[in-house]
């Protein structure tokens, strides 16, 4: 049976800050979702069903936040889904509104991410106390160092790739009218003079703490052929979850990371995703996550990623660009931060990525994980249609 | 694409536990890993086999964010499984592992769902699903936001507080033969919890979990002797706001069961996530539901209202009922959200015997 093919046709975000004080929730998002519309010049009555996620509920302190924003995302009378897969939700959120397109059960679809960091302590919110089970040691850079650390021994990488991601990433962030960060002055010595945080993890080398919303608009076939503006097609997309912790797990490259991407792969006919693949956003909320992700997804050998980011080639005007937007670095509401990624690799094969464009970008993979590095989700999209 | 388009998928096999008032002995996982393994069992399918795993939980209940990765590493998530999350009952997980068969990406999905009420106090607990900005903050319960409705239906003509206790005797009579339920057998009506409704109007509170496979086409004969074929399934939401809602009927549920194909011919049973008496009365208005339909005769949530499990519990009673071939044409319900505001149907056949 063929699936329908699936086209992005609208996307919006808000401009990313700490703090949106002029907004509710429901503003916030509804801001989101209208620019998404105007992009695609469709109206709240061509809207299907609406697919929503965010990080964990705790965050702003509402339990099923959709209930609430019903109204404000025009879905009364609609079909509306949560989703929650913790840090990638933002991409599994864009994956399961793709599904309701591609199995024929809707024609469009809104499918959006939130956070609103400021009416929330992440950090809080992320360390009830639990018994008998180990606290995430001072939040998430305290769990993610020791990988870091471990990638760092396991490879022979230099103490100053991180700090070089980081810098790239910043001065991305200044092309990007929507991005958190916009550190006119940064210089690669300011990023390596910042202060450790968790060794050997950087306080410019973290992302910050975003309120921000992104928004976008799925349908089929017939509904592309509407649109005003050039579509991004969905060619591979997938989901994989593996344990949090246990023996064998690795947690420099985990498998189920592996597995994603050639699923994605196989589905778009990627064979050589270094070669065919001309753009990535991928989900890097520690610098150092760009090298070991590169070859979790297979653009590097084993070792090799750090090798890439050093020789340049995964600057904005590198061979292999990559958070052309500024990435998690620069902006991240957490819920939101994996549409985002999803969001920007459509906006590279539309050539609508403004300052940060990528010239003649064609296919860009848009990543996404979350927990423990156990939770995935990723897609490719391509500027035509897929073949077959 | 018309609903008989569709590609054809079946509830295969269900399992759920037995539903407590207290749980403190167990973990999540150790509550769920049962339920888990009891479907599996009865498919002959190994974790390995599933093409999809889908859950419903919230963070809520267990009082810490993620709560829902340490019950996956209780599925046996390795080799790495495609699975997902919503964070709503798990009907709607169903929903979506259903979504994930039409594309033809799987042929058999995994869903599960659970929740433990015993930790906290679940009436405080839901206030915290309302606009966080004026509502919320009075602290207004579920069972103060059930009575609304209740109090509205009664003004409307629609029910009496004596019909209301007619429908609490007949789910808790039912589930005299439902060993997984948490009430059994005649309960009093009790005193008034928030008035017109009694204790013996409102739910129990308790720990629960469910389970169910479902499988596509050729896959669902070779795993079930009987199949529950998902004809139609369908979920619509309201405004959130109770001022702006007639509180005395469902019209989500109504245009869900028109999407989902209920309305075509007559059922024989219908499972309804009707946590609260009252609530009975405007899903059998919204449904259509004639007299001769056998409503709820697990016991319903008056008997076990397991959150985040007791919508995918409904669904599950209806198939193991075709299963059994106590029913050839069942609805069930699921449903989430102050008086009823979100509400999920779907229809399940059971091939024509004989």
């Amino acid at each position: 049976m063929a699936k329908e093919p699936v086209a992005v046709v609208g996307i919006g975000q808000t401009k990313h800050v700490a703090a949106r004080r002029d907004v509710s929730i429901a503003g916030l998002v509804r801001e989101a979702a209208q620019s998404a519309l105007r992009d695609a010049e469709l109206t709240w009555a061509d809207i299907d069903a609406v697919v929503i996620g965010k990080a964990p509920d705790f965050f702003e302190g509402v339990m099923m936040p959709e209930l609430y924003l019903a109204d404000a995302l025009g879905a009364v009378g609609k079909p509306m889904l949560r989703v929650h897969t913790a840090g990638s939700v933002g991409g599994s959120t864009a994956l399961v509104a793709a599904n309701l397109v591609a199995g024929r059960v809707h024609g469009t679809v809104l499918t959006l991410a939130f956070e609103k960091q400021s009416e929330s302590n992440a950090m809080w919110g992320l360390s009830l106390p639990v018994p008998f089970q180990q606290p995430l040691l001072a939040g998430a850079g305290g769990f993610f160092a020791p990988h870091v650390r471990a990638y760092m021994r396991r490879t022979g990488a230099p103490d100053t790739v991180g700090s070089l991601v980081a810098y790239k990433d910043r001065r991305n962030a200044l092309k990007n009218p929507y991005a958190h960060l916009h550190e006119h002055d940064v210089t690669l010595e300011k990023v390596q003079a910042s202060p450790m945080l968790w060794d050997p993890i950087r306080y410019s080398e973290t992302c910050p703490s975003s309120d921000g919303a992104c928004a976008m608009i799925l349908t089929d076939r017939a509904g592309a052929a509407r649109s005003p503006g050039p579509p991004a097609w969905m060619h591979g997309g997938a989901m994989r979850s593996e344990p949090t912790l246990f023996a064998g797990k690795d947690f420099v490259s985990p498998q189920a990371g592996k597995d994603c991407a050639a699923d994605v792969y196989r589905q778009a006919g990627i064979a050589d995703p270094r070669r065919e693949i001309d753009a990535v956003e991928m989900y890097v909320p520690f610098s150092w996550y760009e090298p070991m992700w590169l070859e979790n997804l297979g653009f590097a050998e084993e070792g090799e990623g750090w090798k890439l980011t050093e020789s340049g080639v995964t600057e904005l005007d590198g061979d292999l660009p990559v958070n052309m937007s500024g990435g998690v670095l620069s902006t991240n509401p957490i819920g939101a931060s994996g549409m985002i990624r999803f969001a920007e690799a459509a906006l590279q094969v539309r050539g609508r990525a403004g300052d940060h464009q990528v010239d003649g970008a064609r296919k860009a993979l848009g990543h996404a994980y979350g927990g423990g590095s156990q939770f995935f989700s990723m897609w490719l999209v391509g500027a035509e249609p897929p073949t077959g | 694409m018309a609903p008989h388009e569709r590609r054809p998928v079946t509830v295969v096999a269900f399992g759920q536990s037995d539903h407590r008032r207290t749980t403190d002995e167990v973990s999540e996982v150790e509550m769920l890993m049962p339920v888990l393994h009891e479907v599996l069992a009865a498919t002959g399918l190994k974790t390995s086999d599933i093409g999809f795993t889908c859950s419903g939980s919230s963070d809520y209940l267990a009082g810490r964010a993620f709560s829902f990765t340490m019950a996956l590493d209780g599925v046996g998530a390795w080799p790495p499984i495609s699975e997902s999350h919503v964070e709503m009952d798990g009907a709607w997980a169903l929903y979506e592992a259903w979504v994930k068969l039409q594309t033809g990406e799987a042929d058999t999905a995994l869903v599960y769902s659970y929740g433990k009420s015993s930790p906290g106090s679940v009436r405080d607990v839901l206030t915290r699903q309302l606009d966080p900005y004026y509502v919320a903050p009075l602290w207004p319960d579920s069972v103060a936001l059930a009575a609304l409705q209740a109090q509205a239906l009664i003004d409307a003509g629609e029910t009496d507080e004596p019909a209301l206790a007619g429908v609490a005797t007949r789910s808790r009579t039912a589930a005299a033969t439902n060993p997984h339920a948490q009430l059994r057998g005649a309960v009093a009506r009790g005193e008034y919890a928030v008035r017109p409704l009694r204790t013996g109007d409102c739910p129990p509170v308790g720990d629960g979990a469910a389970a169910v496979i479902l499988a596509a086409g050729e896959r669902a004969r070779e795993l079930c002797e009987r199949p529950a074929w998902i004809r139609g399934i369908d979920h619509r939401i309201e405004a959130h706001g109770l001022g702006v809602r007639d509180l005395t009927d469902s019209p989500s549920t109504r245009l869900a069961a028109e999407r989902a194909g209920v309305f075509e011919r007559p059922v024989d049973t219908a499972e309804l996530h009707a946590p609260f008496t009252s609530q009975e009365v405007v899903l059998r208005k919204a449904l259509r539901l004639a007299d001769d339909v056998t409503v709820n005769p697990s016991g319903g949530a008056l008997a076990a209202n397991p959150m985040m499990a007791a919508g995918l519990i409904r669904i599950g009673e209806a198939a193991a009922r075709i299963h059994r071939g106590a029913s050839d044409r069942a609805v069930a319900h699921a449903t989430s959200g102050p008086c009823l505001q979100q509400n999920l149907v779907a229809l399940l056949e059971g091939e024509t015997r004989g």
